[in-house]
């Protein structure tokens, strides 16, 4: 079986036709790359951080380069992958085909995104090379606008220009989905993984803008010597915590309903159902961002916050949970009694499940004002979110990745060298991150490049676990890499799924679909099967 | 007629009929505009938190603004909201020469604005109400004034930032009318290049009773 003659990765070869596209395909490629490179960038501070931490003594890195080190970890991965990585690459490639649309409803804005986070980067990378940053990704003043002299002017650019692409991205996820829908495609015929990126939009362009205004405060208090932050100068550090985690709690879900939106494709396509309670797990995203907007005082139950606003906060922190176990119920419930085939995209469905639900119920324990104020600032966070970041959005677009693959590609990679890095990193992850549960509960703290001694056996397990991790990830580089020219051709539709990305070739034609599709039916109607056939 | 929507020049490849582009640029304007809202949000509740702590220093801050100088732009902007508003009349029925009128008007008088907005700048920095080391303010409310400064200073600038982009967005409106591209049939960017005017005048709205007149009641 060969390649379609005429598909969007054929349609031109010149830098041009990669750099001045407005094909949405192609810009989600271009997307790839670059979130891929800083990614490895991201990973590659996590691998010296775990190297420092593998002895008790700060022997390896001083402690200045070491607090640049977690700086730099957390402000590329945060800001220059979780946070666009399923939207911008994933979310790019499929909107329109999911709706049946020709592209987005602004290309050019699309491509416009796309250089907007690559000067953002230019100017991370600037400040990365040239000395680095020691603030900590959550740049809290007053050390970030006093104390620090270190690059955060650069750092707060690039974060401030790069939420542009985030604002783009989103303003044009939610306006095609308003406009561009295919005939008949109703909101209740959209794929769950069109409500998750409706959700996500929401809170692009709903957030960003406030961390936005909140770095270029930050920016301004260096560069003017205003004092928005500076009790010397009449202004208050609070405010500016309060002002970046308005955004920065909400920036979790944009990480984490995207993934979830994969998930149910997942599912229901290799359970070969229709997702239980369709509606629910639809609306829960909605409500998850909504929620999500009200809960950013949990982070502050230490930073002198009243009681009654830490209760409250508290109380809409435990709310979040109900949104998020419907999800976990309806996959559950999808899955019982479906015709489950294991192959490597459920394996990551099933992995995110697992890891997300931990990670969810220790946020849980921190939601609770006694449990966090106990375990604040320790490895226990650091722990927690990791599940929640990388269990879950790196274990859901990874599972994205190797479902839409064929779709992106044409092409099928091998599939026992993605089984088993799945497993790899599966067991790499949790050998890496529920060691750190244990040590923040016994009070290790984050953020300091020695410890004592009787925490060394737990910090060298979580080394090793990095050290397996690395090694999944690089994996798949390299067989996706080989799959795009040796890998067996895929067909249009090689999971036999639903949706209408499946029902154009793979891969698909510049303008996607030869003529304007129809929808006539809901999602995942999968005729009922006895057994799985082969 | 479906027909001929079809092959409009300025219909993009994309969409299926001009109808379908202007609902499509006109909600993307809207929910741009949410983003606004949002990006200056931010900044007017630290202006509110500040304001509701340090009420004294910020009336008596207030008080040294330039309140004739905000009173005109007021009047300015509202007007250039006003020739804003015909303009977009103006491309909806395709009267060429009145739009290009129009435009240019809203234009003059946002540069108005941006002038004595200049001199308000120059006149405080003369006397030394500018934040920083050089910063003079009668020793009682010498820090939380310099605090309403540097909120009056990033919430104009930012405003101003705005008002500078909103040029250009209506130079090249006045440029496409001038080619003949605005027509009765295609003036959508117009209508939306209006929302965004509109919007900044709004900002105005609040920014000149918020940052003016808090000083001007009783006392
Ligand atoms: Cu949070």
């Amino acid at each position: 079986m060969p390649l379609p003659p005429q598909h969007y990765l054929n349609n031109g070869y010149g830098v041009k036709s990669w750099l001045l596209t407005r094909d949405h395909k192609r810009i989600a490629l271009l997307y790839l790359a670059a979130v891929t490179f800083f990614f490895f960038i991201g990973g590659a501070f996590a691998v010296v951080i775990r190297l420092e931490l593998a002895t008790p003594a700060g022997d390896l890195v001083s402690d200045e380069t070491y607090n640049k080190l977690f700086t730099m970890h957390g402000v590329m991965m945060v800001f220059f992958f979780l946070i666009p990585v399923i939207p911008a690459v994933l979310g790019n490639f499929l909107v329109p085909l999911m709706i049946g649309a020709k592209d987005l409803a602004f290309p050019k804005l699309n491509l416009a995104s796309w250089y907007i986070y690559m000067l953002g980067g230019l100017f991370t990378l600037y400040a990365l090379v040239t000395g680095g940053v020691d603030t900590g990704w959550t740049f809290y003043t007053p050390f970030s606008t006093v104390s620090s002299t270190t690059k955060v002017i650069p750092t707060a650019l690039g974060i401030f220009i790069t939420g542009f692409s985030s604002i783009l991205t989103g303003l044009n996820f939610i306006v095609t989905i308003h406009r561009m829908r295919a005939p008949g495609m109703r909101w209740f015929r959209m794929p769950l993984f069109l409500w998750s990126m409706y959700a996500t939009s929401l809170i692009f362009v709903l957030g960003t803008p406030v961390i936005a205004i909140t770095v270029l405060l930050i920016a301004a208090e260096r560069v003017f010597q205003f004092g928005f932050f500076d009790p010397a100068r009449g202004g208050d550090p609070v405010l500016f915590q309060h002002l970046f985690w308005f955004y920065s709690h909400p920036a979790v879900y944009i990480m984490v309903l995207p993934s979830m939106g994969i998930v149910s494709e997942i599912v229901a396509a290799f359970c070969r159902k229709q997702v239980f309670g369709y509606e629910f797990v639809a609306f829960s995203s909605l409500a998850i961002a909504v929620l999500g907007f009200l809960v950013w005082g949990h982070h502050m139950f230490i930073a002198g916050e009243s009681v009654y606003a830490a209760l409250i906060f508290s109380i809409l922190s435990f709310l979040v949970a109900i949104p998020s176990a419907v999800k976990v119920f309806n996959w559950t419930a999808t899955m019982y009694k479906g015709s489950i085939s294991w192959d490597t995209p459920m394996l990551y469905a099933i992995g995110f499940i697992g890891l997300f639900t931990v990670g969810g119920l220790t946020g849980l324990f921190l939601a609770a004002v006694g449990l966090d104020v106990h375990v604040t600032d320790t490895y226990f966070i650091i722990a927690h979110f990791h599940y929640i970041m990388v269990g879950g959005t790196i274990m859901g677009y990874l599972g994205g990745l190797h479902y839409w693959w064929p779709k992106i590609s044409g092409r099928q990679y091998n599939e026992a060298l993605a089984k088993l890095s799945a497993g790899i990193i599966f067991v790499g992850f949790n050998l890496t991150f529920f060691p750190q549960f244990v040590l923040g509960y016994l009070g290790m703290p984050r953020r300091y490049h020695a410890y004592p001694p009787e925490f060394q056996v737990l910090n060298v397990l979580s080394s090793a676990g990095a050290s397996i991790l690395g090694v999944g990830y690089l994996i798949p580089m390299v067989y996706l890499m080989w799959s795009l020219r040796y890998g067996k051709v895929a067909g249009s539709n090689p999971w036999g799924a639903t949706g209408l990305e499946w029902t154009t070739t793979s891969p698909p034609p510049t303008d996607n679909f030869t003529q304007t599709p129809i929808v006539t039916q809901e999602p995942y109607v999968y005729p009922r099967v006895e057994g799985r056939v082969a | 007629m479906p027909e001929l929507a079809h092959h409009h020049p300025a219909l993009a490849h994309q969409f299926e009929n001009l109808a379908q582009q202007k609902e499509a640029s006109t909600l993307g304007m809207w929910v741009f505009l949410v983003t606004e809202i949002l990006f200056f949000g931010g900044l007017f509740a630290t202006y509110c938190v500040y304001r509701h702590w340090y009420a004294d220093a910020f009336t008596a801050a207030s008080r040294e603004l330039i309140v004739w100088a905000g009173t005109t732009n007021t009047a300015v902007l509202i007007t250039s909201s006003l020739t804003m508003a015909l303009a977009v009349r103006a491309a909806q029925t395709g009267e060429r020469r009145l739009l290009m009128t129009l435009l240019a008007a809203t234009m003059a008088l946002g540069c108005v604005f941006l002038g004595i907005k200049a001199f308000e700048y120059y006149s405080e920095y003369i006397v030394h109400h500018v934040p920083g080391p050089g910063f003079q303010f009668e020793a009682e409310h010498y820090r939380h004034a310099q605090l309403f400064f540097s909120l009056y200073f990033m919430m104009t600038g930012l405003h101003a930032i705005h008002m500078i982009i909103g040029l250009a967005v209506m130079a090249v409106m006045w440029w496409l009318s001038y080619r003949g591209i605005i027509t009765a049939e295609y003036y959508n960017p117009v209508e939306v290049s209006g929302l965004y005017w509109h919007f900044v005048d709004i900002v105005w709205i609040f920014l000149f009773p918020l940052l003016y007149l808090i000083g001007r009641h009783a006392h």
